[in-house]
């Protein structure tokens, strides 16, 4: 699911994907983290040598799956969508969706189930209200295409496109607390933190939510 | 049928020499002192379990691997079989700088209980009688296999497991290993299997059960002291299991309907196809290495596999508070042990906040392919167990 090949996405020195750098640095170290959606098991590793991490996975890509189980990596193969109606209450501490939302069938459902298994959740995302793919839209008149989104609207995996603002409005209905909240530029570095929600949904090209229980 | 001609390279005769006296094997005894107590209610007392070893046992002791062998396998894992000559079962994947590396740890491999190669099984001799047991012999569950393995572990000075590894009915004693003696296993790699047997497995082996039993040599299993062999009857049995270890694409792709050396069909009922040729043969040459009495036993103790039954119907509660870490592996053409038995296992060990790993391999091969080279599956085995390895301090 979210084995999204981002080949142009930023790196740190370190050659850590700079969005999973922001991801890893919300979670508390030593914590218990299910990763949805985690691929090659890059954030997973990352959260082991950095974190401590007990970490587990749930990746749809049978190639992803094999990968981080050949590592070493708890990982099962899985899908968003179904599979985490299966786990009981309260069994992470963190819940993680890295850049997975918006191939999601059901977003909604899969966040609400996010909050239940884990006690928080972090979500990251592209916003679709950035203001190049306004610009794509608005001017050039086809589908965007960015960095962080490369597919031809045809062959897309990402079918729930939203913006910062939308997925905002999203938490509110749902009833879940935004803790932390960072807005990537295009080359990876974090928004001015006082900058209002407008400027991050027109200028965050990625967007990462620290969410926990209201109750 | 089978060939009636068939030279036989071990006679019925033979069978209960092999059970009791296994060629180039390890053998322990348990006396009077430590029977074995079964599910059926009765201790089996004494008995004997011939096993294989490769490695070295560390200082630490803290480097075994139990290999749990399948239905028809046995504990020649890695070396030549002693009765047929061929290479050993797991041998593609055991062994020095393979994905169950002998050069890093100790590996063990027993006969299981019930068994025709030296563990104490129908075939072996009843001290009472001084004659094979045949059906005398108790009915045995895949717990008492286990609960036998244990037991050669402490025979054995050995605590707990690095890993506890095996496919289809081995994978079934993996996991009874978790469910049993979770402290006593760090990690568990069951491979096409599952935690209970369907019905629809039931009733391939209730098949295979009275293709043995209508074989008038069969005697009422007292075939042993009769001098006579069930082997057609054990044939058959063997024939039938086979078509189910394979898939439709796998013997299509071997087989297709190519006619056994000839050009045309004979018009009898013959082995015109070369199908039935190869099912002939693997029926024929099953019979000389495995006690007919033996398949009944060991057939039954897989149809009473069921773990949530033992675990008050909950699956999850089988593995409550398990610190075993798990790696389950099922294939895509595997339809004994289909991946959806896999996913059950995985659900419940997510219930009960188990460390597991899943995945599923792409083959046409069947429920055969855990036996193969299977270079996925090879890599997954090894990534598991370097995992492990480094979580359990392991050199």
């Amino acid at each position: 699911m979210s084995n999204l090949n981002l080949p142009n996405i930023e790196r740190t020195p370190g050659g850590a994907r700079v969005d999973l750098v922001r991801v890893a640095e919300m979670v508390t170290r030593g914590a218990k983290v299910l990763d949805v959606g985690c691929g090659d098991g890059e954030l997973l590793h990352l959260l082991g040598e950095t974190r401590g991490v007990d970490g587990r996975g749930i990746e749809l890509s049978r190639e992803g799956v094999n990968k981080c189980v050949a590592k070493g990596l708890a990982v099962i193969q899985g899908d968003a969508d179904t599979d985490l109606a299966d786990y009981p209450d309260d069994a992470f501490d963190f819940v993680i969706l890295s850049q997975t939302l918006q191939a999601t069938r059901q977003p909604r459902v899969v966040l609400e189930h996010m909050l239940r298994i884990g006690r928080h959740a972090i979500v990251s995302f592209p916003n679709f209200g950035h203001w190049q793919v306004r610009m794509q839209l608005l001017f050039a008149g086809h589908m965007p295409r960015t960095d962080i989104l490369p597919h031809s609207w045809y062959d897309t995996p990402n079918i729930h496109h939203c913006t910062i603002k939308d997925f905002r409005q999203l938490c509110d209905e749902v009833g879940v607390k935004m803790e932390k909240a960072v807005a990537l530029n295009a080359w990876g570095s974090p928004l001015r933190f006082n900058a209002p929600w407008w400027f991050w949904n027109l200028f965050g090209e990625q967007a990462v939510f620290l969410l926990s229980r209201t109750r | 049928m089978v060939e009636a001609s068939v030279t036989s390279l071990r006679d019925a005769a033979d069978a209960p020499r092999d059970a009791d006296h296994p060629r180039d094997s390890l053998i322990a005894t348990f006396g009077a002192d430590k029977p074995l107590a079964l599910d059926a209610g009765v201790e089996l007392s004494p008995f004997q379990i011939a096993y294989k070893t490769y490695g070295t046992l560390n200082a630490e002791r803290s480097n075994a691997v139990l290999v749990c062998h399948a239905l028809t396998g046995d504990q020649h894992v890695g070396n030549v079989h002693p009765v047929t000559g061929k290479s050993g079962w797991w041998e593609t994947l055991l062994g020095p700088g393979k994905p169950i590396d002998t050069d890093r740890y100790f590996v063990i491999c027993p006969n299981v209980v019930g068994g025709c190669m030296g563990t104490t099984g129908p075939a072996s001799t009843n001290p009472k009688t001084g004659k094979p047991w045949g059906l005398d012999f108790p009915v045995l569950t895949i717990r008492d296999m286990v609960r036998a393995q244990a037991m050669l572990l402490d025979h054995l000075g050995i605590d707990t497991l690095f890993a506890a590894v095996g496919g289809s009915m081995g994978g079934m004693q993996v996991l009874q290993w978790a469910a049993s003696f979770p402290k006593r296993v760090f990690a568990a790699l069951p491979i096409a299997c599952a935690t209970r047997h369907s019905a629809q497995n039931i009733a391939f082996h209730e098949v295979g059960r009275q293709a043995i039993m209508a074989d008038p040599e069969w005697r009422g299993g007292r075939y042993h002291l009769e001098g006579t062999n069930p082997r057609r009857g054990l044939a058959v049995a063997r024939m039938g299991a086979h078509i189910t270890y394979l898939s439709d694409a796998a013997l299509h792709r071997k087989f297709g309907r190519k006619f056994q050396d000839r050009e045309n069909p004979t018009f009898s009922f013959d082995a015109d196809f070369e199908v039935e040729s190869y099912l002939r043969y693997q029926g024929s040459s099953f019979v000389e290495r495995f006690d007919a009495n033996s398949y009944l036993y060991l057939t039954r103790a897989m149809d009473y596999f069921d773990l949530a039954a033992d675990a008050g119907g909950v699956l999850a509660n089988a593995f409550k508070g398990a610190p075993t870490r798990f790696c389950v592996i099922s294939f895509t053409s595997d339809w004994l042990f289909p991946t959806s038995e896999s996913r059950a296992i995985v659900h419940a060990l997510n219930a009960s906040s188990a460390r597991v790993s899943f995945a599923e391999i792409v083959t046409d091969k069947g429920h055969d392919a855990f036996l193969l080279e299977e270079p996925e599956m090879f890599g997954i085995v090894r990534g598991f167990l370097d995992g492990a390895s480094k979580a359990r301090g392991l050199r």
